[in-house]
């Protein structure tokens, strides 16, 4: 999918642009976006997704610009890093419901749709859980699921496992994999190098509020070219085994 | 049987029930002793010819509280809604009333509004009047009850109402509704249980409701344990099942915790 950004600025009521003159052109099927925290990451995705106004500049996917109209809303599935399933609905709903009345789906077909990536996901057993009652990692699984469900053209990812445990981590990010074999095109931000660099084709390093490095993830992770991504790099593989 | 519990366990039901007979036979004592240091003997037989006139003012509380329920809620919400709107002079109007009201005692509402506004402004139907006053009273309550559960909205739901595609009006309905409702539900139930009890201060203007009617019996035979009593008993015919739906309500949309 070509995502085309030009000259995007983003300014929270007029202090300094969080985003500042950002330019994209290319295409994009699997992009991993990373940098430190508050760095803009979240902000990039949200205009993205149409949650949020841009304050300046362009931005457009296969051609047609990115708004906050529904029309575009529609097309992108966008997951959380945590608390973005319906609390007062259950798993099942929570995927059926976007279905039923965005999509135009009847209720059956809506039903057969969830369980079929429930089941695939081995979340059939949750189905009827409301999300209080879902560990973290089965949350996320399920607000994956609720994203996919009616077939988008992007899926954006805003840290999907920083909330949660090592274990779950893996758990999501292994769905994740699974649907970039089918050709599901995503941009995540995310922490996780190991993800970014094995399961991203391409890599983008946010950096005071610009691209300051994109490429081929093995490229940028193997040979960074600023002294900012070098330490980002170092500090976050300190600890690392 | 014990008179003790563990905060862990469930209490079992045959000691439940030994205990609440217990606190009975105490209650009841305790009112015994203080009847016949007064020295009265209890004899609710002169009521039954009342009944009738009882019935009415019992029917008269359950309509004004009912009436009121309705019209508070509605200033209610719209108080709220101007209060996180954008109109600035709607907003501190809002915040004033609802200072205003809550700040001062429903007694001197009631004679204030009864006499000056009433008198000024011809509403002289003493059950409007009692309505207005009651729904007047309670909307500032029930406005910060349905603010709390605003503010209490949780930011990503709404984004994520937005993220799935709903229009304004889907994010409104499918979304923000449901989980405002859930969240305000049991405190409104428990506050149209105040409102039935703040209803007894209309009495005040003669509004001849459950207080009302049993003032003027007790006045009349000056049978004040029998009446105060009565009284007691017939309020908390209303106010209990509300309570209890209150509760039930509570633990039906506790999923929020
Ligand atoms: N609604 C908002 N109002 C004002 N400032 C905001 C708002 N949202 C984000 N910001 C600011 O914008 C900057 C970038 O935030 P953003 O959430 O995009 O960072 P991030 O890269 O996602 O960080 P993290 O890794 O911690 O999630 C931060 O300095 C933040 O304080
Ligand atoms: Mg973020």
């Amino acid at each position: 999918m070509r995502l085309e950004i030009n000259g995007l600025v983003k300014a929270f009521d007029g202090k300094t642009a969080v985003l500042d003159y950002v330019n994209f052109n290319d295409d994009v099927d699997t992009l991993a976006l990373i940098g430190r925290s508050g760095c803009g990451k979240s902000t990039l995705l949200r205009i993205l997704g149409g949650l949020i106004p841009a304050s300046g500049g362009t931005v457009c996917l296969d051609g047609e610009p990115v708004s906050e109209d529904e029309r575009h809303r529609k097309k992108i599935g966008f997951v959380f890093q945590q608390g973005g399933l319906f609390s007062h609905l259950s798993a099942l709903d929570n995927i059926t419901l976007p279905l039923v009345k965005v999509h135009g789906f009847s209720k059956s077909k809506a039903q057969e749709r969830a369980f079929e990536l429930l089941d695939r996901f081995g979340l059939a057993g949750e189905a009827g859980k409301k999300p209080s009652q879902l560990s973290g990692g089965q949350k996320q699984r399920i607000a994956i699921a609720r994203a996919v469900a009616p077939k988008p053209r992007m899926l954006l990812l805003d840290e999907p496992t920083s909330a949660l445990d090592p274990e779950y981590t893996t758990e999501v990010l292994d769905m994740i994999r699974e649907l970039k074999d089918e050709k599901l095109s995503f941009i995540i931000a995310t922490h996780e190098m190991g993800f970014a660099l094995h399961a991203c084709e391409k890599m983008v390093f946010l950096y005071d509020g610009k691209i300051a490095e994109y490429g081929e993830s093995r490229e940028v992770f193997a040979n960074p070219k600023t002294s900012e991504l070098k330490e980002f790099l170092s500090k976050i593989l300190e600890w690392k085994v | 049987m014990s008179i003790f519990t563990s905060y862990s366990e469930k209490t079992h039901p045959f000691k439940a029930t030994f205990n609440l007979v217990l606190m009975s036979l105490l209650i009841t004592a305790l009112f015994w002793l203080a009847l016949s240091l007064v020295g009265v003997r209890l004899n609710f037989s002169f009521l039954a010819p009342l009944s009738g006139r009882i019935f009415d003012g019992y029917l008269m509380t359950v309509c004004l509280s009912a009436a009121s329920f309705f019209i508070s809620l509605l200033l209610g919400v719209a108080c709220a809604a101007m209060q996180s709107g954008k109109i600035l002079v709607l907003r501190y109007f809002a915040k004033l009333y609802v200072i205003a009201i809550r700040g001062t005692p429903l007694i001197m509402q009631v004679y204030l509004f009864f006499y000056l506004m009433g008198t000024a402004y011809g509403i002289t139907n003493r059950f409007i009047c009692g309505v207005l006053i009651l729904s007047l009273f309670e909307g500032a309550y029930i406005a910060e009850i349905v603010r709390g559960s605003l503010l209490s909205m949780d930011g990503t739901q709404l984004e994520a109402a937005k993220a799935v595609g709903f229009t304004k009006k889907q994010q409104l309905a499918l979304v923000v509704l449901p989980q405002l409702l859930a969240r305000t539900l049991p405190a409104l139930t428990g506050q149209f249980a105040s409102m039935i009890k703040d209803s007894s201060l209309l009495c005040m203007i003669a509004l001849i409701e459950l207080t009302q009617t049993l003032r003027e019996i007790s006045a009349m035979n000056f049978k004040m344990f029998e009446c105060y009593m009565l009284l007691g008993v017939l309020y908390l015919s209303l106010t209990l099942p509300i309570t209890y739906a209150s509760k039930r309500l509570e633990q039906r949309f506790d999923y929020e915790a």
